[in-house]
């Protein structure tokens, strides 16, 4: 067994302040272990737990107990047993959630995220990447590099994690054999080469037995160091490099108790900010002078444990601080206050890197929310340029991305975002996507650069405005918004609602279903993806004829509750009406105008809403014409009564 | 360019992690209530939050889940800092429970079904809490080292471990449904000595059970309990005897063993704390339940 040679129990024992002053000034390095299902991780954890005695003694008789019952190393202690957590995985002996563990030496604090090695468990290493500084690849000495070699590598070097350390384990069992090293390490180079991985190390070592973890082992004479906690407590974490980028701190809450105080507090996300520095408020572009770092003071003079009492001279990338300005200048949640004469980017389209987490496939054109430090968007992927084949690293075709896979796409946001490229600043350009109506968190993404489409494309400021076009026609613009199975009668209440409007002056147009798919969206088939790209080009031009004053009726099947919202989202609050023409399917079916029903039963035609396509009824829409309680001219007359209603 | 600047410690990481969850949740959660159970990590924790919000109050209750029977002291300490902190104090207690008179030690098991894990749940159903903040963390067991900073709950306050949200860099999703909830466990990476050197340099004021002291004690089933007020019920014959303990964790009175100690101050119960060869909840009944799945089926049925 090798010494525990980090926690020095004679110091604590003898000078129990002269520890404590250590440990207060101990800086924390988190990292990840990755590798395939018996490559050793948990045991290689177990191992630096134990090592540095933060397994305590009832634990320990437990894990005895445990190692003999269930344990899969003979008679002796069974490490992966302390950290495999969950019930349902002690029994499969796998790990199946990101586990996180702690550990000291005496120059550090470690958090340690426990991996799991399956493919299908992908989205669990992402997560556990996402916050580490250090990923340790575990390779089992007596197999060499894996295809899930190659994958968590280039998993860890995506989320931007530059120390990368080659656990070459198990070592002890291929007798501690130099040459088997070697060539491990030159195949792993050879590799991490070709994947834009500039630099890892190496290291000889033995979970079980314990070698080269905490000290040099006697049975690998030919390797000179470092051991792997060694080489823990000296990288570099990312936290100190982030403190000399550019200052950026992302606004969580404007703090206002009282009209002397008004206060943005956030987590700095990189860079540096004192008192009498110029900032710039994001996206806005207003710029001011900070005139205070606020923190609680709190403890004895000099004592506190963010370095302070009360207002701090300079806080850096790290720290949860809330500043002061000179003026008052709006600023609020998910603006990102920067150094005034090096201020983020703002765009609404990028292309970007996107991970997918969930069961349900990415749905091209679908409207996302789309989280980025404290900004939240609505947002669309377009179809992938490319997924990536994360076994052989290759480029291949892809209409969409399912659980576990990996991307490149365009992704457009409906309002401007203030980013970063996710390799110069991971909070400003990380984000997640989440689904509206599960609120799911069903993607990761990396944003990598705006699309020159934003940034040239201004939006033209014109002197003829909404409501001047409005106010000609003498009405207030709307798009009713007629949605409900095929047959339910949209087209023909549709068509009487615009026959009564036109006879009262007003200014209409009808957008067909049928009928635009004859044109504009003649190139667009009956896929979810097609139906929602449809549904989105008349949305916009819905909204470019509501620009102009009309007032628009549209008759579309529009199945998809998401698609709908989106639209919604499109215009100025109250002018669209979701109309939801209620018929039951079977009295659709029976009535069947256009003979697809009979159609869609015999197989001929795929992808028809309420055979072999859903529909997503509104759940409160601002007008319900139940079919069957009253006539087409009946449910024309209530429509138009409720539109007018609120002239 | 600034010159380098000196890299944070982990306690000042831990502690901005610590904010940034605690805003988090009050930017985006329509009623967050932060659980407060009087102990050592409840402190922090709330010291914490009103570090965040600083220098208003932060804009949100304390609820305790009182069972009755907590130490004297910890009521004594409760009332204190909600004063304190200028925070509206909610205290709830399971009726039903009351009602039929529900004790540790006429009720085993049931006692903290009934008052914590029951009690809790209505308590949160009463006020329409959407997100409740508590001071769990993840080294203090293992299932909960596998569980998110923002955990969430079902409309009927089920965990379901097999299918919790990632959680990536510090981005938290607290999007729900109505009738759903979250428990947010700020402090999820700091360990028992990380809480013992944080009160330390911050000079938290804690419940003096954490110091040692002559108090008087009975043994049950291995357990050093204190005969904290007249409710005790002693076996026939049996005399509490005075001896200088402190409690590691603090919970019910007669469920929470003491240890035997001479630590009066704060470094020499952290010395105590590293030197000693059991772990924190060791003291604790309430894991041995249900063999070594004990927490994990806990936290299904709602225990926080």
């Amino acid at each position: 067994m090798s010494e525990p040679i980090y926690v020095t129990d004679q110091l604590i024992a003898d000078d129990i302040d002269a520890y404590l002053d250590t440990h207060q000034h101990k800086t924390m390095l988190r990292f990840i272990t990755c590798g395939s299902v018996d490559d050793g991780k948990s045991t290689l954890i177990g191992r630096l737990l134990y090592d540095s005695k933060m397994i305590f003694e009832d634990q320990l008789d437990a894990l005895h107990a445990d190692s003999k019952k269930v344990g899969t190393q003979g008679q002796e202690i069974d490490f992966a047993l302390l950290v495999d957590g969950l019930a349902a995985e002690r029994e499969q002996g796998i790990t199946i959630d990101v586990a996180y563990r702690f550990f000291n030496t005496e120059k550090r604090k470690f958090i340690v995220a426990d991996c799991p090695g399956h493919e299908q468990y992908t989205r669990n290493m992402v997560t556990g990447a996402s916050t580490a500084d250090l990923a340790v690849i575990l390779i089992d000495a007596r197999k060499g590099v894996l295809v899930q070699t190659r994958r968590h590598s280039y998993l860890c070097h995506l989320i931007g994690i530059r120390n990368l350390v080659l656990a070459v384990n198990k070592m002890d069992l291929v007798d501690y054999d130099q040459a088997t090293f070697d060539a491990i390490v030159a195949d792993y180079a050879e590799f991490a080469k070709s994947i834009g991985i500039e630099s890892f190390t190496a290291l000889p070592i033995s979970g079980f037995k314990g070698d080269n973890i905490t000290a040099l082992s006697a049975n690998t004479p030919w390797y000179s160091g470092p051991t792997l906690v060694e080489h823990l407590e000296t990288v570099e974490v990312n936290s100190a490099r982030d403190a000399e980028k550019p200052f950026r701190l992302p606004v969580q809450w404007v703090n206002r108790p009282n009209l002397d105080f008004r206060g943005f507090a956030g987590l700095i996300a990189s860079g540096s900010v004192k008192p009498g520095d110029e900032v710039r408020v994001l996206p806005s572009g207003k710029t001011s002078t900070v005139t205070r770092i606020v923190t609680m003071p709190s403890g004895p003079a000099g004592a506190s444990a963010t370095g302070g009492d009360g207002d701090l001279p300079e806080a850096v990338a790290g720290q949860s601080v809330t500043l002061c300005f000179a003026d008052e200048i709006d600023c609020s949640r998910g603006n990102v206050i920067a150094l005034a004469d090096q201020p983020p980017q703002v765009a609404d389209q990028f292309e970007a890197t996107l991970v997918w987490l969930n069961d349900e496939a990415l749905i091209p054109g679908r409207a996302y929310w789309l989280k980025l430090a404290t900004q939240t968007v609505s947002a669309t992927v377009q179809p992938p340029k490319y997924a990536i084949n994360v076994n052989t690293l290759e480029h291949v075709a892809a209409k969409t991305l399912d659980l576990n896979a990996i991307g490149v796409a365009e992704v457009t946001t409906d309002k401007p975002l203030v980013f970063e490229p996710y390799g110069e600043n991971r909070t400003l350009g990380g984000f997640v996507l989440i689904d509206k109506l599960t609120n799911a968190t069903v993607a990761a993404g990396m944003l990598h650069f705006s699309l020159r489409r934003a940034q040239n494309v201004h939006w033209q400021a014109l002197d003829i405005s909404r409501e001047a076009h409005a106010a000609l026609k003498n009405q207030k613009p709307a798009v009713l918004w007629f949605t409900g199975l095929s047959g339910a009668g949209k087209s023909t209440i549709a068509n009487l609602v615009e026959k009564k409007l036109h006879r009262m002056n007003r200014h209409t147009f009808l957008l067909d279903g049928d009928n635009v798919r004859h044109g504009l969206n003649k190139d667009l088939g009956f896929t979810e993806a097609d139906r929602i790209e449809n549904i989105r080009r008349v949305g916009e031009v819905a909204k470019l004829m509501a620009d102009a004053g009309l007032i628009v009726i549209t008759a579309f099947i529009s199945p998809f509750r998401a698609e709908r919202e989106m639209v919604r989202a499109m215009l100025p609050e109250g002018e669209f009406v979701e109309v939801f023409i209620d018929t039951p399917l079977a009295d659709a079916e029976a009535r069947d105008v256009k003979g697809l029903y009979k159609k869609a039963r015999s197989g001929q035609l795929k992808n028809f809403t309420g055979i072999d396509s859903p529909y997503e009824a509104p759940i409160n829409p601002e007008i319900r014409v139940d079919t069957t309680a009253m006539t087409p001219k009946e449910a024309a007359e209530l429509i138009v009564a409720r539109l007018l209603g609120d002239d | 360019m600034a010159t380098a600047h000196t890299p944070l410690t982990h306690l000042q990481r831990l502690e901005a992690e610590a904010i940034h969850i605690i805003r988090e949740v009050v930017a985006e959660a329509e009623r967050p209530v932060m659980l407060y159970s009087v102990g050592k990590d409840s402190a922090v924790m709330l010291h914490l939050a009103r570090k965040a919000f600083y220098p208003a109050p932060p804009p949100f209750p304390l609820l305790h889940v009182d069972t009755t029977w907590k130490f004297q002291d910890m009521y004594a300490l409760r009332d204190r800092m909600a004063k304190e902190s200028g925070m509206d104090l909610l205290v709830y207690q399971n009726p039903e429970a009351a009602e039929r008179g529900i004790n540790p030690f006429d009720h085993g098991a049931l006692h903290t079904d009934m008052w914590k894990t029951e009690g809790l749940k209505q308590a949160l159903d009463k006020y329409g809490f959407d997100a409740a903040f508590g001071g769990a963390r993840r080294d203090e067991e293992k299932s909960r080292a596998k569980e998110r900073i923002f955990s969430f709950r079902t409309a009927s306050h089920g965990w379901d471990p097999k299918n919790q949200r990632p959680e990536l860099w510090n981005l938290y999703n607290a999007r729900k449904n109505k009738g759903e909830s979250i428990r947010v466990f700020p402090i999820s990476n700091w360990t028992e000595l990380d809480v013992w050197q944080y009160i330390h340099l911050n000079d938290i004021p804690i419940v003096p059970l954490y110091f040692a002291a002559k108090r008087p004690t009975v043994e049950r089933d291995g357990l050093l309990l204190m005969v904290d007020d007249d409710r005790f019920p002693l076996k026939p014959g049996e005399v509490p005897t005075l001896r200088s303990i402190r409690f590691r964790t603090l919970g019910c009175y007669p469920l929470t063993g003491a240890v035997e100690s001479e630590a009066k101050t704060l470094p020499e119960v952290i010395q105590e704390t590293l030197l000693t060869t059991t772990s924190e909840r060791q003291g604790r009944a309430i894991d041995k339940d249900a063999g070594g799945a004990g927490m994990e089926v806990k936290k299904q049925q709602g225990y926080f």
